[in-house]
């Protein structure tokens, strides 16, 4: 397949050979784990530098989008399913459910072509492609993330909005945010300190799921603005059969999904002293 | 001046069908230091009474209307943030549920602070200190440690304690307590009553307590109002109520009526079962609230709505024939 339609026998042999596809499929997993374990995720077929320098390479970019989308997300969604608990039933509550649904629903090519339409080409405050790397200064990285960000934040933002405002709405209606009134506590702490820390393990892990999410929508928005990151990376390497470079990016991803729901599960016990491992 | 003045409060539900007259014309007044006692069967609106006190009934659906007058100031006059000074600092409320009602992912010392902090601009640290000194004043043996622990590693009855604890942090001058003992048992029930009593005197608050044990007002009460179906039907000092009640229910309620084919044994109840049902509050009520289940009921009853008068020195009932049932009652 790597050689193409017209190879002949003796050069798919020799690809073989040179894989190392020849040998028992037990012996080359055992070897394929001591490679990984070793840092050494092979060569590219493609490009014949190492998997890992690859990666490296394209770390950042695609790094730099997560964990912007990231706050993007939990910053503005958390709020907003808070604020819609609070006012639930109303024309506030309403509008944010409703901004929640269109968010969901909407594909995210779709989000981040209208988005650049309008904020790059029309308005022109942020660069319609492209990416800035942190090295070339805090403003430029930023903003050449903005637009992608956002995009890929809006799935995120419905998410996590809909399952905050569903734990709020729970917590406000339990016996110890009376008591919380009772004790003269104003709205916002109400909300937030006793409010919020209760509905946290939901939120939580929503958060830790949505990351599965985010893996995937970089992929698809870093082909729209074009962002040299490992989402790209993996498309170009699908496409050109690289499979040393499929199998470790895909490798990394699953390694990092792992890390965040660690880090979830850690998270638990920080807000709810009931829960102890 | 009494320290509060209940005047003719309503306080209204509406719900899809119908309005909910949970309180309809209730008056009363407690004066400083003292312990009033509301009593009445489930759902008379005795604890809407105290939320509407406290300003704490959600609106909609809920509706409070006529006076609720503390140390002269009408509470529903006030605006959210000047009735949020009054909460937890004037007046604190403890609540029937200890299991539910301390927040779980906050210390219990922090939660006791938080009332320190917010009315008595208590820093973190002297706030602490406080708690653990209410802790230690509600007798919690080692407070130091339990104030740095979560509600879900105390007992219901060491729950409550801290509910207490947490009430009484600002020396409220007046504490309603919402049937603090209902979900606790026996011994842990007379302790906190203890309790009670012994802070009420060192504090100095004046008390207003939920029930529906005529034990527990018999133990701590001054005075009581009796409620049914979201009226007042009498209101006397507590011993003149338990010697001679003037309203059949609270007859009743205190099991002064005889009930047919029970008391086998002849052992006293502590709160005799009253035939029929809490008539609907959904729908106006023609006559007296109570002449749906009254033994007594003539149709005067039906038709008219006693007013409540004075049968004897400071005891208010509304009854058309109470004066005439306690002759029967003493011949
Ligand atoms: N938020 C609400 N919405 C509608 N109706 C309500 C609401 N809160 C209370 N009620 C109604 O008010 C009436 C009085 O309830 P309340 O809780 O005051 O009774 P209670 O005397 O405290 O009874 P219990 O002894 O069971 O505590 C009930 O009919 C109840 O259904
Ligand atoms: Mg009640």
């Amino acid at each position: 397949m790597i050689a193409g339609d017209q190879a002949s026998p003796e050069d798919v042999e020799k690809i073989r050979a040179g894989l190392g596809l020849d040998r028992p499929y037990l012996i080359r997993f055992f070897e394929w784990v001591g490679q990984i374990l070793s840092g050494d995720l092979g060569t590219s077929i493609f490009t014949n530098m190492p998997v890992t320098t690859m990666i490296a390479q394209r770390v950042e970019p695609t790094l730099s989008l997560m964990i912007v989308t990231l706050i993007i997300a939990v910053g503005v969604a958390v709020p907003m399913g808070v604020v819609a608990a609070w006012k639930a039933d109303t024309w506030v509550d309403r509008s944010a459910m409703a901004f929640a649904v269109f968010g969901f629903s909407t594909p995210v090519f779709v989000v981040g072509y209208l988005i650049a339409y309008v904020f790059a080409l029309k308005l022109g405050w942020f660069p319609v492609q492209g990416y800035k790397p942190i090295s070339a200064g805090v403003g430029p990285w930023i903003q050449s993330l903005i637009l992608p960000s956002v995009t890929l934040a809006l799935v995120y933002i419905a998410l996590i909005a809909r399952i905050t405002r569903a734990a709020m709405l729970d917590v406000l209606g339990q016996d110890y945010i009376r008591t919380a009134k009772a004790k003269g506590v104003g709205q916002r702490r109400i909300l937030f300190v006793h409010g919020l820390k209760n509905a946290a393990v939901p939120i939580v892990t929503v958060i830790g799921i949505g990351v599965a999410l985010l893996i995937g929508g970089a992929v698809v928005t870093e082909s729209v603005f074009a962002i040299p990151g490992l989402g790209r990376l993996v498309v170009d390497a699908i496409l050109r059969r690289d499979y040393p470079v499929i199998q470790g990016v895909v490798l990394l991803f699953s390694f990092v999904y792992v890390l965040v729901n660690l880090a979830v599960d850690l998270v638990y016990v920080w807000v709810d002293p009931r829960i102890r491992y | 001046m009494p320290l509060l003045e209940v005047d003719r409060l309503q306080t209204h539900f509406r719900t899809p069908d119908g309005v909910n007259r949970a309180v309809d014309g209730v008056s009363f007044h407690i004066d400083k230091g003292e312990t009033l006692a509301v009593v009445g069967e489930s759902g008379c609106g005795k604890s809407v009474t105290a939320m509407s006190i406290m300003r704490l009934i959600a609106e909609p659906p809920g509706r409070s209307a006529g006076e609720i007058r503390f140390e002269g100031k009408d509470l529903l006059k006030l605006s959210e943030k000047e009735m949020r000074k009054i909460r937890g600092d004037d007046i604190s409320m403890i609540f029937q549920e200890p299991m539910t009602s301390l927040n779980p992912v906050l210390k219990v010392g922090r939660q006791i602070g938080e009332s320190l902090r917010l009315h008595q601009g208590l820093g973190r640290a002297a706030a602490e200190d406080k708690a653990v000194e209410m802790l230690r004043l509600v007798g919690i043996p080692e407070p130091k440690r339990r104030a740095g622990e979560y509600p879900h590693q105390l007992s219901g009855g060491m729950r409550q304690r801290v509910m207490i604890a947490m009430a009484l942090a600002c020396s409220p001058k007046l504490l309603i307590a919402d049937e603090p003992t209902t979900a606790l048992d026996v011994t842990i029930q007379a302790q906190i009553l203890d309790l009670m009593r012994d802070l009420k005197q060192r504090v100095g608050a004046a008390i207003l307590i939920i029930t529906h044990d005529l034990g527990v007002v018999a133990e701590v009460a001054d005075r009581v109002v009796v409620m049914y179906a979201g009226r007042k039907v009498e209101e006397a000092p507590v011993n003149d109520l338990f010697a001679d009640p003037k309203h059949p229910y609270t007859r009743g309620l205190l099991g002064a009526v005889p009930k047919l084919g029970s008391s086998l044994d002849g052992e006293a109840e502590r709160l005799a079962e009253i035939p029929g049902i809490v008539p609907s509050l959904k729908k106006k009520i023609e006559g007296c609230v109570f002449a749906s289940r009254c033994p007594d009921a003539e149709d005067v009853c039906r038709q008219f709505a006693p007013a409540l008068e004075e049968k004897a020195p400071a005891h208010l009932a509304a009854c058309h024939f109470s004066n005439r049932d306690a002759a029967e009652a003493a011949a």
